[in-house]
Formats: structure tokens, C-alpha cells, sequence
């Protein structure tokens, strides 16, 4: 078989499992199809390889298995804070197992496609025109959750979204879509986890789209820890009005092949702060694309995203800022550093800064380096055995990621699973 | 306690350190001086087991052990303790939070229980007295943004929680002011007992007036031309080192 056929075949398995019932949706179809599947030659998967490892992981003469068990909850759930939970298996929404919040609306989204609200904003913000994957999400969810926060509502407790695969009996794929709606000075804060039983190949493809309407407060939590046969794609796409303050963090501590889309839109005088870490190890795969699209004056943005690669692993960070030129006064600054613990592992690093307005201040740095064999030394001189001498030291340059974590639950549960992690493992 | 032997080292094609001869007693504190360059810094790390430096001929043995095949950290478990010429800036690890680690750990290697976090803090304000040092500073940064004095009696901080049995100073005293000079000193002596000893490296005789040495040693291009008691230091300050360099030549 051919190169090019395997590929039409893929695509078109993807594209056979949308049923298009609206209008968007056939026009993101065929958008998917006219984008097909990214190939090397595209800048915005130039060190992604996703269509190769789609062709070997998928089989396209086999089903897709969308029944399946929820795993057991002691594999999956976060035990160390009280939550909502809002759980989906194999890309559906999980009744039984979830424990929504009251007084706010929380709808599965194939209920709530009817609404008027959603369909209102539904695709109006996550691109589907430049983005294969996108497109595929916009054209083939199969679910997902619409949560509307009304104005001056406050959800204390963390909403918890858990995607769950049951991959035993067969491939899965995991097409789910979200609008969130955070309404005039409402608080919330969201996690988004995934879990894999099993060990067939998943395909699963998570976009939401939230909205921070003014004076809103949003933590946006992605903890990425499945260890499986798990291919993943996730787009969070924000979009900020003004006043409104968004904390995202992408935290990866595993992962097979992972591709994160993180965008954010400042449509106000508002501000952002994007977090991202990565630590990877063995023949992961994880590419972080940010987009932060500064298009009114007098915001600020801030990113930091650190990866730590170790083994054969392989690490892509792709941040842009577009400064529109009505973006006057705005603040945008970004910085990634990597750090290499093995000669095989790979980081490629590349900042982005488009600018049309001429009164702003920005900045971009990015760094791939060594753990600093000085510091190793100093800290063995006074006893400390090398791997937690090691486990100190990439733990310092990796907790820095968290520290403003405005959420005390959420921060110390991140903070054991980058402990854990990284004196186990690296 | 240590006792070196025809000591190489060398770093790349350089060679640094040219035979080596040195024996430390307990109870003993040795003085080594010399001009810059000369070595003094190399022998340190060469003796708390920095592995830039090659050792290609000699020995060293310490408590009976030799001290080559060790590993750093072992070195240091062992009672060996390095205050650093350049103490090291490391973000996001406190003094407080690796100093945790490393007694506990040196703790378990001596067969002690390893402390808990209020005897812990309760060793660490009797020492922090000790060397006239901050609680703020020890919760910092490791030595980001210290001033050279701080920096300096953080080393001999650690020293003092460490309780080793061989302390090196490497230059502790340069950058001190004449109270810093003092504290620091005060802490060496009561590190000072007959199953002790201590190295100081040093340039200046001001450091030796209150760190009384046994021995004095000038290290020039790689080894120890000229050994002798406490006046040493003095002709040396006097003197300078020309009539020392000469004399090596010479020989
Ligand atoms: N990593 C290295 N690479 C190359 N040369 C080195 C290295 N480390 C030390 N040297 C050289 O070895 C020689 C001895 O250095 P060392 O630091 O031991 O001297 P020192 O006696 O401590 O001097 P000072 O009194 O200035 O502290 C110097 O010429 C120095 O440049
Ligand atoms: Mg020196």
C-alpha cells in the first residue's frame, strides 16, 4: 500500500465518522477534507508528525469501539480535593458517574447543540479553517458539556472534566466538544484530565471554546498523564473580554503523542498568564502551540512553559503573539525553557511575535540547556546522593510553573504529581 | 586522617596539580597558601570529588579508605565538607530546603536518626546564631543575589549543620568584612577538636591570626614547595613570593 493511500484512508475513515446536522458542521467537514491530514511540509506541524503515527496506529479496516467500561474510579480520580466531575467515556457523556454543580447550567452537549446560546457561539471562536484536527472536532463530536456560569456566580469547588477510554476491545476514538460560558464577573476554575484502560490505540480529539466575558476570573487546569497508546489532540481556545483574568495551565508529565493548542484572544483590557510544563521521557511526543492574539489596548499576557526531556523524547513549543494594531500599550511577554538530560532527546523552540502597533512593550526568550553540572556537584558536596540531588534541582526549575497557582487544592495536587514524578523517574 | 600521595590531576592536556604531598593528622588545621593559579582551588575539588579534574597519578586515603573511588556525595557523608571559593547560585533550592536532605542524610549514613522538622529547625537556629546569619537569607534562592560576605558565611552555615570531620575552606575569607571575619572564624574553631581537621586556603594572614594553623604550605604550579609552622604565613605576608618562586625554580 502506498504512502498516500494510507493517508486517504485515514483521512477518510475520520471524515466517514462525522454525520453532519447543521450547517457548521458540513462546512468543517469539508474544511477537513479540503485541509486533509497535516503533513511535514505544514508549518504548523513541521516537527509533528501526526499523520504518521496515526497511520501506524490506526487500522482503518477496523471498528471504532464507542462502548466500552468506565475504568475503575481509583485509576482516574482525583482524590486529594472535593470536585464536580463531569465524566465521559469514550467520547460520551457518563450520567452516573458525574456530579454536576447546581445553579449553574451544565448540559451534555448533545442536548445542548438545540440551544440557542450554544449555537450562538459553538464554533465561533476554535478555528476550523487552518486546522485540520479542529475541523475534524467541529465536523464529528460526539459529546461534550456546555456549562453557562451565570453573572456574579462564584463555583468554588473545581469542575473536573475526566475523558475516559475504555481501549481493551478494540481502537477508540474520542471526539468531544465544549463551550463554556463564564458570565460577567463569575469565578470558576476547570480540569481537564484523560484516562486509558487498555492498551488499543485512542484517537481522541478535545476543543473547547471558553468564554470570559468582563470581569471574570478563570483557572484552566490541563493535567495530561496517560501513560497508554493514547494520541492526542486538544485545543483550548479563550476568549477574553475585558477585565477578565485567565490562569491556564498545560501540565504534561506523560503522554504517547500529544499536541496541545492553547489560544487566547485579549478582545479587551484584560490579562493572561499561560503556564505549560512539560517532562517527558522514553519516545514521548508533546507539542505545545500558543497562540496569545492581543487585539485591544492596554492588556497583558505572560507565558512560561518549561520542559524537562529526558530518553528519546521529543518536545515542540510554538508560541506566537499577534499585537493588532489598535493594541496599543499592551504588555506581552513569553519565555520557554527546556532543559535536555539525554543526548536523544530533542526540544524545538520557536517564538513567534507579529506586531503592528508601535507602543507596546514585548519580550521572548527561550533556552534549551543542561542541567547545570555545577549546582549537581554543590549539592553532592554536601551529601545528598545524585538522583535527589537531581530530583532537587529539576524540581526547583519545574515547580516555578505552578507557584501562582491561585488554587491551593489543585497546586498541591500538582505539586506531588511533579514530586512523584520526577524522583521516580528521571 | 588524610593523607596524600604524588597527586596528578589534570584538566584536558592541562596538567594542574604536578606530585602532590600532604598528610593532615587529626586534631591538625593546615594552612595553604600560594599565588593565583597556582592550584589550591583544584586540590579542593580534586578532594570533594569534582570529576572535571582527572587524577592521573598519586593517592590520597582518607580515615583509612581511599578517598578516589569515592563518589561526591559519599565524600561528604563521610565527613568531608568543601565551603566553595564560588559558592554556586541555585534557583528555587533554599539553604533551608536541600540543607534538610543533606543532614538527614549524613545523619542515616552515621548511623543517627534522621531529625524531624522541629529539631531540624531547632539545629539550624542554634547554628544560624553561631555564624551571626539570617533566617530570611537560608529561605532564599540558594545564593541568588547574596552579597559575597553572605555568601560566604552561608558555606560555613552548612559547615556547621554538616559537622564534618575534614572541613576545606576554600578562600572563605575573601570578601568578608573584619566582624565577618571574626564570625566566620569563630565558627571554624568550634568546629575545631582533636578528631578534626581543617584546610584553609587562604591569601592572607589576617584569616591564620584567628584561625591559628599547625602548618603552613605554599603551593606553586602544581605542588608544595615550602611546608612550615604558623611564621610561615608571616614572612609570607612580609615577603611576598618571590624569593619562594625563585627557590622552587632553583630546585
Ligand atoms: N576547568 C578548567 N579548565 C581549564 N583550566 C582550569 C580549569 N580549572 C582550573 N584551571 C586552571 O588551573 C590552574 C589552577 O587553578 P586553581 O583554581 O586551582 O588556582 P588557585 O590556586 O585556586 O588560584 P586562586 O588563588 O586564584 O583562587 C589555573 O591556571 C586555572 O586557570
Ligand atoms: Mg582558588
Amino acid at each position: 500500500m502506498t504512502h498516500a493511500s494510507v493517508h486517504n484512508e485515514i483521512l477518510d475513515t475520520l471524515a466517514a465518522s462525522a454525520m453532519p446536522v447543521n450547517s457548521l458542521q458540513q462546512q468543517a467537514l469539508q474544511e477537513f477534507i479540503r485541509l486533509g491530514l497535516p503533513g511535514p511540509k505544514n508549518e504548523e506541524y513541521k516537527h509533528t508528525p501526526i499523520s504518521r503515527v496515526l497511520e501506524k496506529s490506526i487500522n482503518p479496516s477496523l471498528p471504532f469501539q464507542s462502548e466500552g467500561k468506565v475504568p475503575d474510579e481509583k485509576l482516574w480520580k482525583l482524590n486529594s480535593i472535593p470536585a464536580y466531575q463531569v465524566v465521559f467515556l469514550n467520547g460520551k457523556f457518563v450520567a452516573k458517574q458525574s456530579q454536576l454543580p447546581q445553579g449553574i447550567d451544565i448540559i451534555p452537549m448533545h442536548t445542548a447543540r438545540d440551544l440557542q446560546v450554544v449555537s450562538d457561539h459553538l464554533g465561533k471562536y476554535a478555528d476550523f479553517k487552518s486546522d485540520s484536527f479542529t475541523a475534524w472536532n467541529t465536523a464529528a463530536w460526539t459529546d461534550g458539556i456546555f456549562i453557562n456560569i451565570p453573572e456574579d456566580y462564584t463555583v468554588d469547588t473545581p469542575i473536573i472534566l475526566y475523558y475516559l477510554h475504555d481501549a481493551t476491545a478494540g481502537q477508540v476514538k474520542s471526539i468531544t466538544r465544549n463551550l463554556i460560558i463564564a458570565g460577567k464577573n463569575s469565578k470558576v476554575t476547570i480540569v481537564e484530565k484523560w484516562f486509558t484502560q487498555g492498551s488499543d490505540a485512542v484517537i481522541s480529539n478535545t476543543v473547547s471554546e471558553i468564554l470570559l466575558r468582563e470581569k471574570t476570573s478563570v483557572n484552566h487546569v490541563v493535567v495530561q498523564t496517560d501513560d497508554s497508546n493514547h494520541i492526542q489532540y486538544l485545543h483550548n481556545q479563550f476568549w477574553q473580554e475585558a477585565e477578565s483574568l485567565l490562569n491556564s495551565y498545560v501540565i504534561t508529565l506523560s503522554g504517547m503523542f500529544i499536541r496541545n493548542n492553547t489560544r487566547v484572544a485579549l478582545d479587551g483590557a484584560c490579562e493572561s498568564h499561560l503556564y505549560g510544563l512539560y517532562l517527558l521521557k522514553d519516545n514521548a511526543f508533546t507539542d505545545n502551540h500558543t497562540v496569545v492574539d492581543h487585539r485591544k489596548p492596554n492588556a497583558f499576557s505572560n507565558e512560561l512553559y518549561k520542559g524537562v526531556l529526558d530518553g528519546k523524547s521529543n518536545g515542540v513549543f510554538n508560541g506566537k503573539i499577534y499585537v493588532r494594531q489598535g493594541a496599543q500599550k499592551t504588555n506581552a511577554f513569553q519565555s520557554n525553557r527546556n532543559l535536555l538530560l539525554s543526548d536523544q532527546a530533542v526540544a524545538h523552540t520557536k517564538p513567534q511575535l507579529e506586531i503592528w502597533a508601535d507602543d507596546v512593550k514585548c519580550s521572548h526568550g527561550c533556552t534549551v540547556g543542561q542541567l547545570d553540572e555545577d549546582a549537581l556537584f554543590y549539592l553532592r558536596a554536601r551529601g545528598i546522593d545524585k538522583e535527589t540531588a537531581k530530583a532537587m534541582l529539576l524540581y526547583a526549575f519545574a515547580a516555578e510553573v505552578i507557584e501562582t497557582l491561585p488554587h491551593d487544592g489543585i497546586k498541591n495536587f500538582l505539586d506531588t504529581l511533579i514530586r512523584d514524578r520526577l524522583h521516580n523517574s528521571f | 586522617m588524610l593523607t596524600i600521595r604524588n597527586l596528578y590531576a589534570r584538566v584536558g592536556d592541562k596538567e594542574i596539580l604536578k606530585g602532590i604531598d600532604l598528610e593532615v593528622k587529626a586534631g591538625e588545621v593546615h594552612a595553604i597558601m600560594g599565588p593565583n593559579g597556582s592550584g589550591k582551588s583544584t586540590l579542593a575539588a580534586v578532594l570533594a570529588g569534582r570529576e572535571d579534574f582527572e587524577v592521573t597519578d598519586g593517592s590520597v586515603e582518607y580515615l583509612g579508605k581511599n578517598l578516589l573511588e569515592m563518589e561526591p556525595d559519599e565524600r561528604a557523608r563521610e565527613g568531608i565538607f568543601l565551603a566553595f571559593q564560588y559558592p554556586v547560585e541555585i534557583p528555587g533550592v533554599s539553604t533551608i530546603n536541600f540543607m534538610k536532605t543533606a543532614v538527614n542524610q549524613v545523619r542515616i549514613h552515621r548511623g543517627q536518626e534522621p531529625l524531624d522538622a522541629v529539631s531540624f529547625l531547632q539545629l539550624m537556629k542554634e547554628k544560624m546564631k553561631l555564624v551571626d546569619i539570617d533566617q530570611a537569607l537560608l529561605s532564599r534562592s540558594l545564593n541568588e543575589g547574596f552579597s559575597g560576605g553572605e555568601k560566604k558565611r552561608n558555606e560555613i552555615f552548612q559547615m556547621a549543620m554538616l559537622e564534618p570531620r575534614l572541613a576545606i575552606l576554600d578562600e572563605t575569607d575573601s570578601g568578608l568584612d573584619i566582624d565577618a571575619l571574626k564570625i566566620v572564624a569563630n565558627g571554624v574553631n568550634k568546629l575545631r577538636s582533636k578528631d578534626n581537621a581543617i584546610i584553609v586556603v587562604t591569601h592572607y594572614q589576617r584569616l591564620l591570626n584567628y584561625i591559628v594553623p599547625d602548618f603552613v604550605h605554599v603551593l606553586y604550579k602544581g605542588r608544595i614547595v615550602k611546608s612550615g609552622g604558623k611564621e610561615l604565613a608571616l614572612e609570607l605576608e612580609s615577603k611576598g613570593y618571590d624569593w619562594i618562586k625563585s627557590e622552587a625554580e632553583v630546585a
